[in-house]
């Protein structure tokens, strides 16, 4: 479990020429009993591993899709103790990574700790933080490293040489390469310089490299898989759970794959 | 001792403070703090800054013996900072003002800020004004409906506002969208933070800023009474004025601080905004402070009559002279504080902003244990102009008999 099984889950695809899909979900939109069966569709679908969002009341990296899924879930009542406990129930009838994304208040809150104990008991692989950057990292990083949990960071289009090669070399799982200045949501197209900012980010590391922020079609997927390992999809992937879209989350998910035979 | 140092090189007062920013923010906020070291040492800078602190501004503001106020409680002799004669009405353009000058500093020509009852929005589409920048200015829905007279300001002023619907349509929601258009637009515009909140290096750069109002305090009061006073007063929402007024004062153990949260309905109710009184320690906007949060961790609404007091959390400097002890916190009601601005305007003249009265209502408080051989200084943070439509509203405008 833990980061080894984040290593493998990415290898194997890799291994096959295939581009790594990473799936963002709101934990309980729509309610906390469907998170498995979501989970399941998705891992059915193809996806690589799987991202779940802790709602926060003050999601300031999240555009408006995630930010009304955050909203849903919690007006239903979850909370990060809960998601633990739902993933802990079905933790040995899944295979596929699980990767928190949550913000720090929640983490701080519940303790660091006692989260990364309740993550490992809860088969949970790796955790994303959008709102600590290098600086704070140390709040999670012993907790998390203790229970050999991926503490993935973010680069972005801002970050200098020197913090890029900080996070590339910190990162544990894959370096999660945001594609845009701004907050999650569905982008028409990404700016010119993009393609050359992933191979940038790519010549700084073996470390797997996949983009988001803003990624929502398989033409998307297409170009930027041409220049690192993967993508993460979150608000296309929460608008087409929540209209119930199986097909085209299948079509979507699926063109990581055909892409590069 | 506890002083108003720099905070440790992190960012962090004590235990609190910090940078919890997406690393998106991180390399303009680092940009911000260098510039900001620059400027501290520039002369040119300061010239500027008390250039237009003089001439703009109107400073230095008086610090005014209320005699009619002290007389009738009865105790001590109170003091008024006017913070309410600076031009816009308001203590907050001290900060918008030294940040705009940092945003030309480095080169950018867009704004961006906040806003809950509109003081600070007027104060940066003022600047912006001044300094020809571009200004976007964003409130929650229901400020926007409370305080309509100060949309219009600014847009008359040339900034354009806009309203934010999510979460309650406050202060905070406000925060988080300035916040997300930060992200999204950080290569050529600045983020002018109106209080002491946010990440490192806004909490100190607010205070700077904001300390003219206890540097001229400090003087003042020695000119006129021959010693530091007994005590000074301010409210604390996010808690600029007060940081401003304290500063100079934290260092100076025999001068007792009092921070006063808006208390709402009461604390019992749940209906406050009293971060260090009815709060825990969290993450919020970018710094670790107190928070209203519930036992998850997901920030609560806070609530208030005055709506520039109406936030969830509190600058982590106060956190930090909370948890030492140096400065006692405590809170006043709407009720108390609507009581404390009819005494004011009827007994000197001044009709104070509702933040302010909570300042005045705690000294009111206070003059109850002390004599007239006692001095107590209280920030009037601003005027109450704004107030008049929402203080009609709660008293029931029974005033014409």
């Amino acid at each position: 479990m833990g980061k080894f099984s984040i290593d493998t889950a990415i290898q194997r695809v890799l291994d096959k020429g295939d581009k790594a899909f990473v799936p963002y979900i709101m934990a309980g939109d729509g309610g906390l009993d469907q998170l498995e069966s979501q989970i399941r569709l998705l891992a059915n679908a193809g996806a690589t591993i799987i991202e779940l969002g802790i709602p926060f009341s003050d999601p300031v990296a999240d555009g408006p899709t995630i930010q009304a899924a955050g909203q849903r879930a919690l007006t239903s009542g979850v909370t990060l103790k809960k998601v633990l406990d739902e993933l802990k129930r079905f933790k040995e009838s899944r295979d596929i990574p699980i990767v928190l994304m949550t913000y720090i208040n929640p983490v701080f809150t519940y303790g660091p700790k006692r989260f990364a104990e309740d993550c490992e008991a809860s088969g949970v692989d790796g955790v994303i933080v959008p709102d600590v950057p290098l600086e704070e990292s140390d709040l999670v990083s012993n907790a998390l490293k203790e229970h050999e949990i991926a503490f993935i960071r973010l680069a972005t289009l801002t970050s200098t040489p020197d913090r890029l090669a900080k996070i590339a070399e910190q990162t544990e799982g894959f370096l999660y390469a945001v594609t845009i200045n701004g907050i999650t949501g569905v982008q028409n197209r990404f700016g010119d310089q993009l393609g050359n900012h992933l191979t940038n980010i790519k010549q700084q590391t073996d470390k797997p490299v996949f983009a988001g922020f803003g990624v929502s079609s398989p033409e998307h997927v297409r170009e930027l898989t041409a220049y690192c390992d993967g993508v993460i999809v979150g608000s296309k992937i929460v608008d087409l759970l929540h209209q119930g879209n199986e097909e085209e989350i299948q079509t979507l998910i699926q063109s990581a794959k055909t892409a590069h035979v | 001792m506890i002083t108003t140092e720099q905070p440790n090189a992190q960012g962090y007062y004590g235990d609190f403070g910090g940078r919890f920013v997406p690393e998106t923010l991180m390399p303009a906020v680092l940009e911000l703090e260098e510039a900001y070291q620059q400027a501290k040492q520039d002369p040119a800078f300061q010239q500027e800054l008390d250039h237009y602190l003089r001439q703009y501004v109107g400073r230095e503001t008086p610090l005014y013996y209320a005699e009619r106020l002290s007389e009738s409680l009865g105790g001590p002799k109170i003091y008024l900072k006017r913070e309410d004669l600076n031009h816009t009405g308001a203590h907050k353009i001290n900060n918008a003002l030294g940040q705009a000058l940092l945003t030309k500093r480095m080169g950018k020509r867009k704004v961006v800020a906040e806003t809950g009852a509109g003081q600070h929005g007027v104060a940066t589409a003022t600047v912006c004004a001044l300094l020809d920048l571009d200004c976007v200015i964003f409130m929650g829905k229901e400020d926007i409906e409370r305080q309509k007279l100060n949309v219009f300001r600014m847009e008359l002023l040339g900034a354009t506002v806009k309203s934010v619907d999510q979460g309650s349509g406050t202060l905070k929601d406000a925060v988080n969208e300035a916040l997300r258009y930060w992200v999204s637009n950080v290569t050529d515009t600045h983020y002018i933070i109106g209080s002491v909140v946010g990440p490192h290096p806004f909490p100190q750069i607010v205070r700077d800023f904001q300390r003219v109002i206890g540097d001229e305090t400090k003087e003042q009061i020695v000119t006129q009474e021959g010693r530091l006073p007994d005590a000074v007063v301010a409210c604390v929402g996010g808690g600029s004025n007060a940081m401003g007024m304290f500063a100079p004062f934290v260092e100076e153990e025999d001068v007792q601080l009092y921070g006063v949260e808006a208390g709402g309905s009461g604390i019992e109710t749940g209906k406050h905004a009293a971060t260090l009184t009815g709060g825990s320690a969290g993450i919020l906007h970018g710094t670790l402070t107190y928070l209203l949060q519930d036992q998850d961790g997901q920030i609560q609404e806070a609530h208030s009559i005055s709506a520039g007091l109406d936030y969830p959390g509190i600058g982590p400097e106060h956190s930090y002279l909370h948890a030492s002890n140096r400065v006692t916190y405590s809170s006043i009601t709407d009720d108390e504080a609507l009581e404390a601005l009819q005494l004011l305007s009827k007994t000197e003249g001044i009709l104070p902003a509702l933040e302010s009265s909570h300042a005045i209502a705690y000294t009111m408080k206070l003059a109850e244990s002390l004599s007239s051989d006692h001095t107590v200084v209280a920030c009037l943070s601003g005027r109450g102009d704004k107030d008049v439509e929402a203080v009609k509203a709660h008293l029931g405008g029974g005033f014409h008999g």
